[in-house]
């Protein structure tokens, strides 16, 4: 069993490798011309997209809790994370080295006020907490735009530019692992164990509050990593870009995606993170071309592009594998069809 | 009452008692259990018996009276502390992790047996693997006491009725408990289930040295398994006794039949 994990793990990070590889080549090899930095531009706003909606899909999808308020702990990281790297600039670390450890202020920054948002906030469900999760975006924007450290309410400029979209690629496949082999562990398997039904999970023993707080907390920790890129990517900002709209944008993203698919808030960030610049064509259209696009998807795909389904590599080659067999052995046996397992 | 043995009893509740606005649920509410004993909890319809169990389990805060766990005293304390500390409980309408699978319905109660952190999880340690590999081994163990061997993989609310019902008693088990309230855990079942659901309670008795404490509507199968019994009404306990004792008590005939001889008489040939 360990054996094949083992072989999986190596699977999925030459999957990885061979879609970066697919980008460098696609702008080393300089295709698309002079538009070359610009859809560059376009690929890092996705992974910080991603990074950001898959940690919105910890809360929505594996708690089962709508939190509207997820900008506010993007704003956290991001602001962190500038004012980090700007102390440390000049000090002779490399970029990377300074990039880091400003990501990760962001993210620790983000995950402490996660902790104190949640801890009260996560004593209440459904709608009452999506309602306490806004009021909290709200207190921060209005914190951020008078505190003098960020600006006091003026654009905050002249951020370090670090944010590379090769750095940015990697950097987001590993906060992507990260939740994900979170999901996989005892901490995934409690917590949807909590949204599935919370008084049965405190009759197994579960304490509910302490497993809503830590999954919310490392949440807001890759929210402000991703807010960390974001604000070394843009290099100025102003509270007023994270406001309500900011965290329904995401929301909507972890939707279209699929509410519980790690893969599916991949395929949905990173398409609706882009879907805004491909229909530049339609200049003054394009919002309305954007919403028509999530009201199609909703119709006719109401659990998302994903469902709770997860996109595996392995699955697929294994079943590649398992039909050459059944070839060889002479068709797939009719019962073996029928039967339905979890997904889980 | 007769205490069970010189030992100490496992449970020990005095005079507990809830109070919703003016509605005494359960007033002054004494029992003891003793190890290994099987104890029926009866009474009609709206009696105060789940409220009895909630009250154990920490779901309701007692307004008066207080309960112990092997003399540990047990009030004010949240469910999942109490769960820790060995009471474990079924539910009436069934509470499975119904979108997940079988094994990790029992796998989610084993949690706090689990003492890897966020570090091993994401690093996927060797100490990850070893605990994990324990614990799967442990929830196949526990799911062939069930009967449910097999179905490991099946998502927990596809599963027929009667099996939900013992993967909620192997989730139950999964916590480790030293008394298990088992909440109606035949409702609903044909008489081949309930016959199976007798085995699975008496071995599982038999075999974890378990206290359990049964509410159950089903006369004959409480009749059957009980030692002893206890009958509530309108939250006041009217008797405790043997099977024997309580199917010639004339409280609990009143309770459940009414005071009218004719009725009486003919509801218990329909019975």
């Amino acid at each position: 069993m360990e054996r094949r994990v083992k072989i999986s793990y190596v699977i999925n990070l030459l999957g990885v490798l061979a879609v970066f590889l697919l980008f460098v080549l696609l702008f080393e090899s300089r295709i698309f011309g002079a538009a070359t930095q610009y859809i560059k531009g376009i690929c890092t706003t996705a992974c910080y997209t991603i990074i950001m909606v898959a940690s919105l899909n910890l809360v929505v999808g594996c708690m089962g809790e709508f939190s509207l308020g997820h900008a506010g702990f993007v704003s956290v990281g991001a602001y962190a994370s500038a004012i980090v790297s700007g102390a440390l600039t000049g000090k002779g670390l490399p970029d990377l080295a300074l990039f880091l450890i400003a990501l990760l202020a962001g993210g620790i920054a983000a995950g402490i006020t996660g902790v104190l948002v949640g801890i009260p906030a996560l004593r209440l469900r459904g709608d009452y907490l999506a309602i306490v999760t806004v009021a909290f975006a709200e207190i921060i924007r209005v914190c951020f735009c008078n505190f003098s450290i960020t600006g006091g309410g003026k654009t905050m400029s002249g951020i370090l530019k670090l944010s590379d979209f090769y750095w940015c690629y990697w950097i987001m496949a590993a906060c992507v692992a990260v939740m994900y082999l979170y999901i996989r562990s005892r901490f995934g398997r409690t917590v949807k164990a909590i949204r599935e039904d919370y008084i049965a999970a405190s009759a197994a023993g579960i304490n509910v509050t302490y497993y809503k707080v830590l999954t919310f907390t490392v949440a807001a920790f890759f929210a402000g990593v991703g807010g960390g890129i974001y604000a070394h990517y843009m290099t100025a900002m102003i509270p007023t870009n994270f406001n309500f709209m900011y965290s329904a944008e995401l929301l909507s993203e972890v939707i279209i995606g699929g509410i519980g698919s790690l893969t599916g808030s991949i395929i949905g960030a990173a398409f609706l993170s882009s879907l805004p610049e491909m229909m530049r064509q339609f200049s003054q259209y394009r919002m309305l071309a954007y919403s028509v696009v999530l009201i199609i998807v909703m119709i006719f795909k109401p659990g998302g592009i994903f469902g709770n389904w997860e996109f595996s590599l392995v699955r697929i080659l294994h079943r590649a594998e398992k039909k050459g067999h059944e070839k060889a052995e002479g068709g797939v046996q009719p019962w073996k069809q029928l039967e339905r397992k979890s997904r889980y | 009452m007769e205490a069970a043995g010189k030992k100490e009893p496992v449970l020990k509740v005095q005079n507990l008692g809830i109070q919703f606005g003016g509605l005494k649920a359960v007033d002054s509410f004494n029992m003891e259990i003793g190890e290994s004993e099987l104890i029926g909890l009866i009474g009609p319809n709206g009696a105060g018996k789940t409220t009895v169990f909630n009250l154990i389990t920490g779901v309701y805060k007692p307004t008066e009276g207080s309960f112990y766990l092997n003399g540990h005293r047990m009030n004010g304390k949240k469910t999942h502390q109490i769960v820790d500390a060995g009471i474990a409980r079924t539910f009436q309408n069934i509470r499975l992790f119904k979108k997940m699978s079988v094994i990790d319905n029992v796998k989610t109660a084993m949690e706090s047996k689990l003492s890897y952190g966020l570090f091993h999880a994401v690093f996927r340690t060797p100490v990850y693997w070893k605990e994990e590999k324990a614990l799967t081994e442990r929830a196949k163990e526990l799911l062939k006491i069930v009967h449910l061997s097999g179905k490991e993989d099946y998502e927990a609310g596809n599963l027929p009725y009667g099996q939900q019902r013992r993967l909620e008693i192997a989730r139950a088990l999964a916590t480790d408990m030293k008394l298990l309230l088992l909440d109606e855990p035949a409702a609903g079942m044909n008489p081949t289930e309930t016959e199976e659901l007798l085995e699975i309670i008496h071995f599982i008795r038999n075999e974890f040295k378990i206290s359990v404490l049964l509410i159950e509507h089903d006369m004959s199968l409480v009749m059957k398994i009980c030692e002893r019994i206890l009958v509530l009404d309108f939250g006041t306990t009217i008797a405790i006794g043997t099977p024997k004792e309580i199917a010639n008590d004339t409280r609990v005939i009143e309770a459940y039949l009414g005071k009218d001889d004719e009725e009486v008489e003919s509801d218990a040939k329909s019975e």
